[in-house]
């Protein structure tokens, strides 16, 4: 029943996403709805990370500006073929994650905090610094687009299919991923360590693993950047953009797969709708964080239901329910 | 110049801005140990110190030790605002959720400071002239006496508050047990607003004498902030020596690293440093590993 009824949901949203460019005319919006798609992917694989086992990390940039960096170098400078540097960036990624996650994801909190932080400027700072391989801050051009059986995704429409096969199949991956016995471990690291370890989890390669999955995932997600966009440049994987991540999660909900699209849907439009602040948009996002993380911890997608469940108990006078 | 000369100029603009990095770090340690918190926006009020002395000195005019005197003052209230705003008021913190709003925090506190004095970069004279002193086959310049002297004055000030004064003395008990603490009648809700008061007129100080050397912008913080966590991290988060010399460290590796090998990935030298000693000695160089409290 229950499994029927999260089946259900998630076709009802693929139907949504298949539809919705078909009602939109404005290629424009087309266009935002394809960076929908890429931070969907990006929050969602730092909400298994942030949301599920509750580790933190301030470098999911880093692993999305190397995704795109190896595809963008592999095709553009020695014209390989554009899935096989996808799959390529992909690999690496996640093996480079997973030997430095050993190390990182012994340290928790704050220090996790400022070791993924840490990891993400050095990375950013080869961006800029490798120019013969880089291009250096004026960025990178002349990445080809990916192709399957003769179709060039080379518009926006045939972009926004492509990402969004890609992010949805993420989040099939993904809530089969929380719904298993590796989800229900990763929420009990979540809660205690060292519960969770007297209970046989073997929390240390767990939280390593997710943390690989999680790079890997983001690295796909730059690739697909890279390949839509043809140009990159470092500005797009610095430690702002680690943050806008972050703020995405938090906003959607924390351990929510379908916050992550909330979030991301939000933080994507967000400056769209702002473009009279221009880059004041920073502004914004602080006090989001703050105000969310003080008065909605559970994001959106819990407090909004929350909330209005007060606020209909409170109008016909029964007691409030505590969330 | 060879090889020795330059090592030596190295050193002297190395320890500098150790000095700045040691400054900003036991800003992190003096919160850290009476809140656990490590403060994300320490870096955003180091940049306040810099950016509030030259609106006191250009915008309202006034004179430079009057303007520096001020700049701290602001500070010092800003950071005690951001603590009663968003920290004292959270019901369960977790170190998530700290985490999380104090990097809203930096990132609000750097987009009012890009909205108020915009995206230039300024320059805040050198307190007294700019000609450089030879010192052996190196020369120094007078803000960098300036740096090692207040840099100096504060750390010992520091050193004896905490040592002598009953508040500091008050402030190393929360450090130790809030609890206890809180049961000998302290007041520890004030004692974690001292902390901000504190760090944050030690991390403007740091804003204020490295801006004539450095130039300042909204943007500084990110970097000096990190930085001086790093320094902090290598002393094992000590508010005292460990620190200091950590600093002095850190700031000496990455000149003599930008100077000899790279100034593209100076920046990188401070990061690799943190990671590396993270990775094998979280407790810092100076520090005393601890066990885990389940």
């Amino acid at each position: 029943m229950a499994v029927n009824r999260e089946i259900i949901k998630f076709l009802a949203m693929v139907v949504v996403i298949l539809v919705a460019p078909l009602l939109v005319h404005e290629g424009y919006l087309i266009n935002v709805m394809v960076f929908i798609g890429i931070h969907t992917m990006l929050a969602l694989a730092l909400n298994l990370l942030l949301g599920y086992a509750g580790q933190i990390s301030l470098g999911q940039a880093g692993f999305f500006g190397l995704g795109a960096y190896i595809s963008g170098i592999l095709t553009a400078t020695h014209g390989i073929n554009p899935w096989a540097a996808m799959a390529a960036a992909a690999l690496f990624v996640t093996f480079l994650a997973f030997i430095v996650g050993f190390p990182i994801l012994k340290l928790k909190g704050h220090y996790l905090a400022m070791a993924t932080l840490g990891l993400g400027i050095i990375i950013y700072i080869v961006f800029n610094e490798a120019v013969e391989q880089t291009g250096g801050p004026s960025g990178l051009s002349g990445i080809p687009n990916l192709q399957v059986a003769g179709i060039v995704f080379d518009t926006d429409l045939k972009n926004y299919y492509l990402i969004w096969a890609f992010t949805l199949a993420a989040m099939g991956l993904a809530l089969n991923l929380v719904h298993s016995r590796i989800g229900r471990a990763l929420r009990a690291i979540h809660d205690s360590e060292v519960a969770a370890r007297v209970m046989g989890v073997n929390a240390r390669l767990l939280k390593v693993q997710i943390f690989a999955l999680s790079a890997g995932l983001s690295a796909i997600a730059g690739s697909l950047y890279a390949h839509t966009m043809t140009f990159i440049a470092p500005a797009s994987f610095g430690f702002n953009f680690s943050v806008e991540l972050v703020t995405m999660v938090i906003i959607g909900g924390l351990a929510s797969i379908y916050g992550s699209l909330l979030g991301a849907a939000l933080l994507t439009l967000l400056p769209e709708m702002l473009r009279a602040f221009q880059d004041y948009d920073i502004i914004v996002y602080g006090l989001l964080l703050i105000v969310m993380t003080m008065f909605m911890p559970g994001g959106l997608v819990k407090g909004v239901p929350s909330a209005l469940s007060r606020i209909r108990g409170k109008l016909q006078g029964r007691p409030v329910p505590h969330a | 110049m060879d090889l020795a000369d330059q090592i030596a100029q190295y050193m002297v603009s190395g320890l500098s801005t150790g000095a700045i990095y040691a400054l900003i770090g036991i800003g992190f340690a003096i919160i850290y140990n009476s809140t656990e918190i490590i403060n994300f926006a320490q870096g955003e009020l180091v940049m306040l110190g810099g950016m509030f002395t030259l609106f006191f000195l250009e915008t309202m005019k006034l004179p430079l030790p009057l303007s520096i005197l001020l700049a701290v003052l602001a500070t010092i209230a800003s950071g005690v605002l951001f603590e009663r705003l968003t920290i004292r008021p959270l019901k369960a913190p977790t170190p998530l959720s700290l985490i999380i709003i104090t990097i809203g925090g930096s990132i609000l506190i750097r987009g009012i400071a890009m909205l108020v004095w915009g995206k230039d970069t300024h320059a805040l004279p050198a307190f007294s002239g700019s000609e450089p002193i030879a010192v052996g086959s190196a020369t120094i310049l007078p803000q960098h006496l300036w740096i090692f002297a207040l840099t100096g004055i504060a750390i010992v000030s520091n050193k004896l508050f905490f040592q002598y004064t009953i508040t500091g003395k008050a402030m190393r008990a929360c450090a130790v047990n809030r609890r206890a603490a809180g049961l000998v009648g302290i007041d520890v809700r004030r004692m974690v607003l001292f902390s901000f008061a504190i760090s944050g007129g030690l991390g403007s100080l740091a804003g204020i004498i490295v801006a004539p050397l450095t130039m300042t912008s909204y943007d500084v913080g990110i970097m000096l902030g990190l930085k001086g966590f790093c320094a902090a991290i290598i002393g094992g988060l000590s508010g005292g020596i460990g620190t200091v010399l950590g600093g002095l460290l850190l700031g000496t590796l990455e000149s003599l690293g930008a100077g000899l090998i790279s100034s593209g990935y100076k920046d990188a030298i401070a990061f690799v440093i943190l990671l590396l000693i993270l990775f094998i000695r979280p407790q810092g160089l100076f520090g005393r590993a601890q066990t885990e409290r389940v």
